[in-house]
Protein backbone atom coordinates (compact mmCIF):
# COMPACT_ATOMS: atom_id res chain seq x y z
CA UNK A 1 0.00 0.00 0.00
CA UNK A 2 1.88 3.07 -1.29
CA UNK A 3 -0.12 6.55 -0.63
CA UNK A 4 -0.84 8.95 -3.44
CA UNK A 5 1.32 12.01 -1.94
CA UNK A 6 4.27 9.66 -1.95
CA UNK A 7 3.95 8.68 -5.75
CA UNK A 8 5.06 11.72 -7.53
CA UNK A 9 7.73 9.78 -10.06
CA UNK A 10 5.03 7.28 -10.39
CA UNK A 11 2.49 9.77 -11.41
CA UNK A 12 5.01 11.73 -13.64
CA UNK A 13 5.48 8.51 -15.89
CA UNK A 14 1.55 8.15 -15.94
CA UNK A 15 1.30 11.51 -17.55
CA UNK A 16 4.81 11.39 -19.44
CA UNK A 17 2.86 7.72 -20.92
CA UNK A 18 -0.51 9.96 -21.84
CA UNK A 19 1.81 12.07 -24.22
CA UNK A 20 1.95 15.29 -21.90
CA UNK A 21 4.70 17.41 -21.03
CA UNK A 22 6.53 16.76 -17.54
CA UNK A 23 8.90 18.32 -15.35
CA UNK A 24 10.38 17.34 -12.31
CA UNK A 25 11.79 19.53 -9.88
CA UNK A 26 13.96 18.47 -6.71
CA UNK A 27 15.60 19.97 -3.95
CA UNK A 28 18.76 19.88 -3.75
CA UNK A 29 20.55 21.70 -1.05
CA UNK A 30 18.65 23.53 1.87
CA UNK A 31 19.82 26.42 4.67
CA UNK A 32 17.96 27.06 8.06
CA UNK A 33 14.66 25.78 8.21
CA UNK A 34 13.61 25.15 5.33
CA UNK A 35 10.09 23.29 5.32
CA UNK A 36 11.65 19.77 3.25
CA UNK A 37 14.65 18.47 3.20
CA UNK A 38 17.08 17.82 0.50
CA UNK A 39 15.39 15.29 -2.19
CA UNK A 40 11.72 16.18 -2.19
CA UNK A 41 10.27 15.97 -5.18
CA UNK A 42 7.80 17.89 -7.15
CA UNK A 43 6.36 16.48 -10.61
CA UNK A 44 4.67 18.82 -12.81
CA UNK A 45 2.38 18.40 -15.72
CA UNK A 46 2.62 21.00 -18.53
CA UNK A 47 -0.96 22.00 -17.65
CA UNK A 48 0.06 23.26 -14.24
CA UNK A 49 -0.96 20.19 -12.30
CA UNK A 50 1.63 18.83 -9.55
CA UNK A 51 1.74 16.34 -7.07
CA UNK A 52 4.48 16.52 -4.47
CA UNK A 53 6.39 19.77 -2.84
CA UNK A 54 9.60 21.32 -2.67
CA UNK A 55 8.72 23.43 0.07
CA UNK A 56 5.59 24.73 2.66
CA UNK A 57 3.47 25.81 -0.60
CA UNK A 58 5.38 29.12 -0.08
CA UNK A 59 7.49 28.80 -3.68
CA UNK A 60 5.16 26.02 -5.68
CA UNK A 61 3.48 28.14 -7.67
CA UNK A 62 6.92 29.84 -8.61
CA UNK A 63 8.55 26.36 -9.64
CA UNK A 64 5.40 25.86 -11.76
CA UNK A 65 5.62 28.69 -14.00
CA UNK A 66 10.05 27.52 -14.32
CA UNK A 67 9.07 23.93 -15.29
CA UNK A 68 6.74 24.97 -17.69
CA UNK A 69 9.71 26.83 -19.58
CA UNK A 70 11.57 24.20 -18.95
CA UNK A 71 9.15 21.84 -20.54
CA UNK A 72 8.81 23.84 -23.49
CA UNK A 73 12.92 24.22 -23.91
CA UNK A 74 14.05 21.14 -22.43
CA UNK A 75 17.50 22.95 -20.69
CA UNK A 76 17.50 21.89 -16.93
CA UNK A 77 17.71 24.72 -14.76
CA UNK A 78 18.95 25.10 -10.97
CA UNK A 79 16.89 27.68 -9.12
CA UNK A 80 17.46 29.38 -5.81
CA UNK A 81 15.15 30.81 -3.49
CA UNK A 82 15.89 32.96 -0.13
CA UNK A 83 13.72 34.39 2.21
CA UNK A 84 10.73 36.75 0.99
CA UNK A 85 10.20 40.47 2.00
CA UNK A 86 7.64 41.67 2.20
CA UNK A 87 7.10 42.68 -1.28
CA UNK A 88 4.69 40.76 -2.79
CA UNK A 89 5.77 40.07 -5.87
CA UNK A 90 8.68 38.37 -4.61
CA UNK A 91 8.45 34.75 -4.52
CA UNK A 92 10.17 33.17 -1.48
CA UNK A 93 10.63 30.90 1.89
CA UNK A 94 8.43 33.16 4.91
CA UNK A 95 10.33 30.49 6.86
CA UNK A 96 13.50 32.31 6.42
CA UNK A 97 15.02 29.49 4.93
CA UNK A 98 17.31 29.20 1.59
CA UNK A 99 16.43 26.47 -0.79
CA UNK A 100 17.56 25.42 -4.48
CA UNK A 101 15.54 23.47 -6.62
CA UNK A 102 16.90 21.65 -10.11
CA UNK A 103 13.86 21.24 -12.10
CA UNK A 104 14.35 19.32 -15.39
CA UNK A 105 11.71 17.48 -18.15
CA UNK A 106 11.30 13.99 -18.22
CA UNK A 107 12.03 13.25 -21.50
CA UNK B 1 15.37 12.80 -17.07
CA UNK B 2 15.73 10.34 -19.70
CA UNK B 3 12.46 7.96 -19.40
CA UNK B 4 14.36 4.67 -18.99
CA UNK B 5 16.00 6.54 -15.86
CA UNK B 6 12.42 7.41 -14.41
CA UNK B 7 10.95 3.62 -15.20
CA UNK B 8 13.81 2.11 -13.60
CA UNK B 9 13.23 3.90 -10.41
CA UNK B 10 9.98 2.73 -10.06
CA UNK B 11 10.72 -0.22 -10.92
CA UNK B 12 13.05 -0.37 -8.22
CA UNK B 13 11.01 1.21 -6.14
CA UNK B 14 8.01 -1.13 -6.45
CA UNK B 15 10.92 -4.35 -5.86
CA UNK B 16 11.50 -2.51 -2.74
CA UNK B 17 14.88 -2.22 -3.41
CA UNK B 18 17.50 0.69 -1.95
CA UNK B 19 18.40 2.74 -5.69
CA UNK B 20 20.12 6.15 -6.05
CA UNK B 21 20.41 9.19 -8.80
CA UNK B 22 23.67 10.80 -9.24
CA UNK B 23 22.35 14.07 -10.94
CA UNK B 24 25.26 15.99 -12.52
CA UNK B 25 23.82 19.41 -11.67
CA UNK B 26 25.45 21.48 -14.64
CA UNK B 27 25.09 19.23 -17.52
CA UNK B 28 21.74 17.65 -15.84
CA UNK B 29 23.39 13.74 -16.62
CA UNK B 30 22.04 11.51 -14.75
CA UNK B 31 23.15 7.65 -13.48
CA UNK B 32 21.13 5.43 -11.66
CA UNK B 33 23.46 3.60 -9.01
CA UNK B 34 23.01 0.69 -6.11
CA UNK B 35 24.50 0.27 -2.91
CA UNK B 36 28.38 -1.01 -3.76
CA UNK B 37 29.89 -4.09 -1.30
CA UNK B 38 33.47 -2.40 -2.90
CA UNK B 39 32.94 0.98 -4.41
CA UNK B 40 34.99 1.83 -7.45
CA UNK B 41 35.14 5.54 -6.78
CA UNK B 42 34.09 8.51 -5.40
CA UNK B 43 31.12 8.59 -6.19
CA UNK B 44 30.03 5.34 -5.29
CA UNK B 45 31.29 5.62 -1.84
CA UNK B 46 29.24 8.45 -1.43
CA UNK B 47 25.99 6.63 -2.99
CA UNK B 48 26.76 4.27 -0.44
CA UNK B 49 26.83 7.11 2.55
CA UNK B 50 23.78 8.46 1.75
CA UNK B 51 21.84 5.33 1.28
CA UNK B 52 23.20 4.23 4.48
CA UNK B 53 21.74 7.72 6.11
CA UNK B 54 19.23 7.70 4.01
CA UNK B 55 19.83 11.53 3.20
CA UNK B 56 20.81 13.14 0.04
CA UNK B 57 23.65 14.72 -0.75
CA UNK B 58 25.66 16.64 -2.76
CA UNK B 59 29.40 15.93 -4.09
CA UNK B 60 31.97 17.89 -5.67
CA UNK B 61 33.44 15.89 -8.67
CA UNK B 62 35.97 16.85 -11.79
CA UNK B 63 32.60 17.64 -14.14
CA UNK B 64 30.91 19.77 -11.08
CA UNK B 65 28.62 19.17 -8.65
CA UNK B 66 26.83 15.87 -8.35
CA UNK B 67 23.61 15.28 -6.42
CA UNK B 68 22.81 12.11 -5.30
CA UNK B 69 19.04 11.00 -4.19
CA UNK B 70 18.08 8.07 -2.50
CA UNK B 71 15.16 6.17 -2.76
CA UNK B 72 15.76 3.82 -0.15
CA UNK B 73 13.11 1.10 0.47
CA UNK B 74 10.17 1.90 2.23
CA UNK B 75 10.09 1.25 6.53
CA UNK B 76 8.50 -1.32 7.47
CA UNK B 77 5.80 -1.87 10.64
CA UNK B 78 5.48 -5.35 11.76
CA UNK B 79 2.37 -5.63 14.25
CA UNK B 80 1.60 -8.95 15.98
CA UNK B 81 -1.80 -9.23 16.75
CA UNK B 82 -4.94 -8.47 13.94
CA UNK B 83 -6.87 -6.49 16.77
CA UNK B 84 -9.08 -3.27 16.48
CA UNK B 85 -5.89 -0.96 17.35
CA UNK B 86 -4.24 -2.83 14.43
CA UNK B 87 -6.64 -1.03 12.43
CA UNK B 88 -6.57 2.22 12.36
CA UNK B 89 -2.65 1.89 13.26
CA UNK B 90 -2.00 -0.31 9.79
CA UNK B 91 -3.99 2.72 7.95
CA UNK B 92 -1.87 5.72 9.76
CA UNK B 93 1.63 3.79 9.31
CA UNK B 94 0.57 3.76 5.86
CA UNK B 95 -0.02 7.51 5.49
CA UNK B 96 3.41 7.81 7.24
CA UNK B 97 5.34 5.67 4.47
CA UNK B 98 5.67 2.27 6.70
CA UNK B 99 5.14 -0.60 4.22
CA UNK B 100 2.84 -2.81 7.16
CA UNK B 101 2.39 -6.46 7.47
CA UNK B 102 0.14 -7.48 9.97
CA UNK B 103 1.31 -11.05 12.04
CA UNK B 104 -1.89 -13.41 13.82
CA UNK B 105 -2.47 -17.14 13.38
CA UNK B 106 -6.35 -16.53 14.40
CA UNK B 107 -7.68 -16.29 11.02
CA UNK B 108 -10.99 -14.88 12.31
CA UNK B 109 -8.81 -11.72 13.65
CA UNK B 110 -6.86 -11.17 10.17
CA UNK B 111 -9.25 -10.79 7.47
CA UNK B 112 -8.84 -9.01 4.18
CA UNK B 113 -12.30 -7.20 5.25
CA UNK B 114 -11.05 -6.01 8.62
CA UNK B 115 -7.89 -5.02 6.97
CA UNK B 116 -8.27 -4.46 3.03
CA UNK B 117 -5.18 -3.83 1.34
CA UNK B 118 -2.77 -4.59 4.30
CA UNK B 119 -0.26 -7.42 3.85
CA UNK B 120 -1.38 -10.25 6.21
CA UNK B 121 0.02 -12.93 7.91
CA UNK B 122 -0.84 -16.08 8.97
CA UNK B 123 2.18 -17.26 11.18
CA UNK B 124 2.71 -17.44 14.70
CA UNK B 125 4.20 -14.18 16.01
CA UNK B 126 7.94 -15.93 16.33
CA UNK B 127 7.83 -17.31 12.65
CA UNK B 128 6.51 -14.67 11.13
CA UNK B 129 8.91 -11.60 12.93
CA UNK B 130 11.74 -14.16 11.75
CA UNK B 131 10.67 -15.26 8.10
CA UNK B 132 10.28 -11.21 7.57
CA UNK B 133 13.81 -10.53 8.91
CA UNK B 134 13.78 -7.18 10.70
CA UNK B 135 16.25 -5.14 10.46
CA UNK B 136 17.31 -1.65 11.62
CA UNK B 137 14.12 0.26 9.10
CA UNK B 138 12.02 -2.26 11.08
CA UNK B 139 9.52 -1.17 13.65
CA UNK B 140 7.91 -4.26 15.59
CA UNK B 141 4.99 -3.38 18.12
CA UNK B 142 3.13 -6.32 19.87
CA UNK B 143 -0.97 -6.04 20.35
CA UNK B 144 -2.39 -8.69 21.08
CA UNK B 145 -2.34 -8.78 24.76
CA UNK B 146 -1.51 -12.62 24.58
CA UNK B 147 1.83 -13.74 26.44
CA UNK B 148 2.00 -16.48 24.27
CA UNK B 149 1.20 -14.68 21.26
CA UNK B 150 3.17 -11.18 21.87
CA UNK B 151 6.14 -12.79 23.85
CA UNK B 152 6.97 -15.27 20.79
CA UNK B 153 7.42 -11.80 18.95
CA UNK B 154 9.47 -10.07 21.18
CA UNK B 155 11.45 -12.93 21.64
CA UNK B 156 12.28 -12.58 17.72
CA UNK B 157 12.31 -8.88 17.76
CA UNK B 158 14.85 -8.27 20.52
CA UNK B 159 17.33 -10.45 18.53
CA UNK B 160 16.72 -8.29 15.69
CA UNK B 161 18.27 -4.75 14.76
CA UNK B 162 15.10 -3.47 14.38
CA UNK B 163 14.66 0.55 15.41
CA UNK B 164 11.80 0.29 17.39
CA UNK B 165 9.58 -2.22 19.61
CA UNK B 166 6.27 -1.48 21.32
CA UNK B 167 3.79 -3.43 23.30
CA UNK B 168 0.67 -3.37 24.48
CA UNK B 169 -0.55 -3.08 28.09
CA UNK B 170 -1.01 -2.17 31.55
CA UNK B 171 2.49 -1.12 33.42
CA UNK B 172 1.14 -4.24 35.30
CA UNK B 173 1.14 -6.06 32.57
CA UNK B 174 4.17 -4.75 31.36
CA UNK B 175 6.26 -5.57 34.59
CA UNK B 176 4.99 -9.03 33.84
CA UNK B 177 6.19 -9.63 30.70
CA UNK B 178 9.49 -8.06 31.35
CA UNK B 179 10.11 -10.28 34.49
CA UNK B 180 9.11 -12.93 31.54
CA UNK B 181 11.86 -11.91 29.32
CA UNK B 182 14.10 -11.79 32.20
CA UNK B 183 13.64 -15.84 33.03
CA UNK B 184 14.26 -16.12 29.51
CA UNK B 185 17.78 -14.72 29.62
CA UNK B 186 17.04 -10.76 28.18
CA UNK B 187 19.57 -8.69 30.08
CA UNK B 188 18.06 -4.80 30.59
CA UNK B 189 19.82 -3.63 28.12
CA UNK B 190 17.53 -5.95 25.85
CA UNK B 191 14.73 -4.91 27.99
CA UNK B 192 15.39 -1.28 27.55
CA UNK B 193 14.48 -1.25 24.21
CA UNK B 194 10.99 -2.21 24.59
CA UNK B 195 8.50 0.64 24.62
CA UNK B 196 5.66 -0.43 27.24
CA UNK B 197 3.68 0.70 27.87
CA UNK B 198 3.68 1.48 24.09
CA UNK B 199 3.07 5.01 22.65
CA UNK B 200 3.16 8.74 24.11
CA UNK B 201 1.26 9.54 27.12
CA UNK B 202 -1.07 11.96 25.53
CA UNK B 203 -3.96 10.38 27.21
CA UNK B 204 -5.34 8.29 24.00
CA UNK B 205 -8.52 6.48 24.51
CA UNK B 206 -9.89 5.18 21.60
CA UNK B 207 -8.29 2.77 19.25
CA UNK B 208 -6.91 5.56 16.54
CA UNK B 209 -5.97 7.81 19.08
CA UNK B 210 -3.88 5.07 20.50
CA UNK B 211 -2.48 4.68 17.02
CA UNK B 212 -1.68 8.51 17.21
CA UNK B 213 0.45 8.24 20.49
CA UNK B 214 2.16 4.91 18.62
CA UNK B 215 2.58 6.71 16.00
CA UNK B 216 4.03 9.57 17.60
CA UNK B 217 6.41 7.25 19.66
CA UNK B 218 7.92 5.47 16.79
CA UNK B 219 8.30 8.78 14.73
CA UNK B 220 10.45 10.31 17.86
CA UNK B 221 12.62 7.46 18.07
CA UNK B 222 13.44 7.47 14.74
CA UNK B 223 14.49 10.85 14.17
CA UNK B 224 15.64 11.50 17.41
CA UNK B 225 13.20 14.36 18.24
CA UNK B 226 12.61 15.42 21.72
CA UNK B 227 9.67 14.60 23.75
CA UNK B 228 8.07 17.38 25.67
Amino acid sequence: MMENHDRVLEQAALWRAEGAGVALATVTATWGSAPRPAGSQLAVHADGRMIGSVSGGCIEGAVVVEAQDIIQTGKPRLLEFGVSNSQAWEVGLACGGRIKVFVERVE
Amino acid sequence: MHKQILDQLIKDRADKRAVALATNLVTGEEVVLYPSGAPKNELEQQVNIALREDRARTVETAEGEVFINVFNPPLRLLIAGAVHIAQPLARMAALTGYDVTIIDPRRAFATADRFPGVTLLSEWPDAGVAALQPDARTAIVTLTHDPKLDDAALHTALNSDSFYIGCLGSKKTHAARLERLRMAGFDEAALARIHGPVGLAIGAKSPAEIAVSILAQLTATLRGGAVS
